[in-house]
């Protein structure tokens, strides 16, 4: 009895324990961006006064909204084509026998293991070679790259438990490999394509380091370099209140994607009861 | 009405040969049924047919018409999988409607077909539900619907009923024979391991083991005339007794067979004798097992119930001296 008491305890304690971990950050953010002046440097653990001045000066400050812009433009073009090169790629990798398929399969996935600050250097030099230097497509092209063997990857080892019979039974029916993906294949698909495109899309839109490095200008940057780069009226002035504003503006369009998409994440991890 | 020519076909898996060199020739509007144990090739010899394999040597003709590097649908063939393989996102009618919408068929064509067929196969009241709302009877026959609809010179199919349990494949045995009966014109083409079905559905039977054909023929061919110990095993249920040695000896032969159903009990002075070990009644017939002192016990068919009880002494014939007789290479020894 006492026993069984302790156990149940222990067990929400840790539950809460770690939702607290997970979500403190955030509501820390939250609560801080409502605060003004002198308020911002006390520490409290819950609001006491509100306020949308942080807002509205975020918002009219300079280019935060072409930057918002930006970011959406960019996380939604890396996120439609990556999926239909991966589409298209996985495929091939699942279902077309080749020489070499295995070994391809392994080379796109080691791709994804160098860290960024690695190939850095190599992909400012195409970048510029490319003359893609200080737009939005230097970033499309860099976080598709990086984008690509997830999705492969995933969409592959989809694509591969589809029963092979229903591909036969399109190739009867006279259809043409790309009739199969777009009309037989990509329907059963959507779980995973939703998992996946919003993978891509969360990953476009929290990346730093490429935003950073190629552009330059204000307009073409995108929010989270933005952020960073908020300034103060003075050098010494870290503007905290913006900053927290501007954060929770930034994770808003997220958490409405995944509450969208929700239900379909949670079918797509348990897709595999699909049956002809 | 289309006839089928093998010409010493072959296939190979890399290094392993699956199918070693067969030669069939299959008339117009034949009902042909390809059995065999597991891994004996049939179904690759289909897969070849249907153009969803490559063939690696020899030709496939349609009538005149080399069709080895023709997809599935040039060639003109349907075809009914043993999965179903129905499009699990499209309703039945879509479905059935699948390969005529690619082949750019007019919307009144199509829906004209579609419902001939679904008529045909009394699946009309399920044509808007999704294949995952269906029986596996129900999704089996939307299967043959969507085969029908494409009016093909060639019908096939692979192992259609193995999915279906045991009173379901009855009555869709049945079906399919009736379906034959009604497109007189489609040649078919039927895989399966089951000998029943093959015995009932078959115009010929094509018998198939290790990719090598080991007799093709009318049912009642086979069974009165098995060209080999091994067709003789397969067609027939129960299966065939063999003897050898001395059992045959008398017989001048190195394996004799003889079927359960011609055997029969005698008061005294039977070709054999041995105790009963078993015997399974099924009400409308009996088998039982006999140990004769040969490798396996004798079995017998009689008909209706069996009074006899284990243990007992049996006298056993062949009617009318209805054996078959086989060589050392398992082929029909020479009478003499």
């Amino acid at each position: 009895m006492i026993w069984n008491l302790t156990k149940n305890t222990a067990f929400y304690a840790l539950v809460t324990l770690i939702v607290v971990l997970a979500v403190f950050p955030f509501y820390y953010a939250i609560i801080t961006s409502f605060k003004t002046g002198s308020n911002l440097f006390t520490v409290e653990y819950f609001p006491s006064s509100f306020s949308l001045e942080n807002y509205v000066s975020v918002i009219n400050a300079g280019s935060f909204t072409r930057n918002l812009l930006n970011s959406l433009v960019v996380s939604t073009l890396v996120v439609l084509l990556a999926l239909l090169i991966a589409v298209t790629a996985s495929f091939a990798l699942a279902r077309v026998r080749f020489r070499g398929r295995s070994l391809l399969l392994l080379t796109i996935l080691s791709v994804s293991m160098f860290p960024q600050i690695a190939v850095l250097a190599g992909l400012f030099e195409v970048v510029r070679f490319l003359g893609l230097y200080n737009t939005l497509w230097s970033l499309v092209f860099s976080y598709t790259i990086f984008t690509l063997p997830f999705t492969v990857w995933v969409l592959t080892t989809f694509m591969r438990d589809l029963p092979v019979e229903i591909e036969e039974a399109a190739i009867v029916d006279g259809a043409t490999p790309w009739v199969i993906i777009t009309k037989v294949f990509l329907p059963l698909m959507w779980p995973a394509m939703v998992t996946t495109g919003l993978l891509a899309f969360i990953a476009a839109w929290n990346e730093f380091l490429f935003a950073l490095t190629f552009t330059s200008s204000t307009e073409v940057r995108t929010v989270p370099v933005t952020i960073a780069l908020l300034s103060g009226a003075s050098a010494h002035e870290i503007p905290w209140g913006t900053i927290m504003a501007a954060s929770v503006i930034v994770t808003v369009p997220l958490v409405v994607l995944v509450l969208i998409f929700q239900r379909k994440i949670i079918s797509g991890l348990t897709a595999g009861g699909v049956k002809g | 009405m289309t006839a089928i020519h093998l010409n010493n076909v072959r296939k190979s898996f890399g290094t392993f040969d699956v199918i070693k060199g067969v030669d069939l020739e299959i008339s117009p509007s034949e009902f042909m049924v390809f059995v065999g144990p597991s891994g004996c090739g049939k179904s690759t010899l289909l897969r070849l047919i249907a153009g969803l394999e490559d063939i690696t040597a020899g030709t496939l003709a349609f009538d005149d018409k080399v069709v080895n590097s023709l997809t599935p649908s040039q060639r003109g063939i349907a075809m009914v999988f043993q999965s179903y393989a129905l499009y699990p996102h499209m309703t039945v009618f879509d479905n059935m409607a699948f390969g005529l919408k690619l082949a750019k068929g007019g919307t009144d064509e199509i829906k004209r077909r579609v419902n001939e067929a679904a008529d045909m196969l009394q699946i009309t009241a399920y044509l808007d539900r999704l294949p995952k709302q269906l029986s596996g009877g129900q999704r089996q026959r939307v299967a043959i619907g969507r085969a029908i609809v494409r009016d093909p010179k060639v019908f096939l199919f692979d192992e259609p009923l193995s999915n279906l349990d045991a009173a379901l494949r009855v009555q869709t045995r049945l079906e399919i024979a009736k379906l034959h009966a009604k497109m007189h014109e489609t040649t078919m083409i039927y895989v399966t391991h089951d000998q029943v079905e093959a015995m009932t559905l078959a115009d010929r039977i094509c018998v198939l083991r290790d990719g090598i054909v080991e007799q093709v023929g009318t049912p009642l061919e086979l069974y009165e005339k098995p060209q080999s110990v091994f067709v003789a095993g397969f067609i027939g249920s129960p299966k065939m007794n063999f003897l050898t040695e001395k059992h045959a000896d008398t017989y001048r032969a190195h394996t004799l067979g003889v079927r359960p159903e011609h055997l029969e009990i005698k008061d005294k002075g039977g070709a054999w004798n041995g105790k009963l070990i078993l015997s399974e009644n099924l009400g409308s017939e009996t088998y039982l097992y006999i140990d004769i002192g040969a490798k396996d016990p004798l079995v017998v068919r009689q008909d209706g119930t069996a009074s006899q009880q284990p243990g007992e002494l049996l006298h056993i014939s062949p009617i009318n001296d209805n054996v078959h007789r086989f060589d050392q290479s398992g082929r029909p020894a020479a009478s003499n």
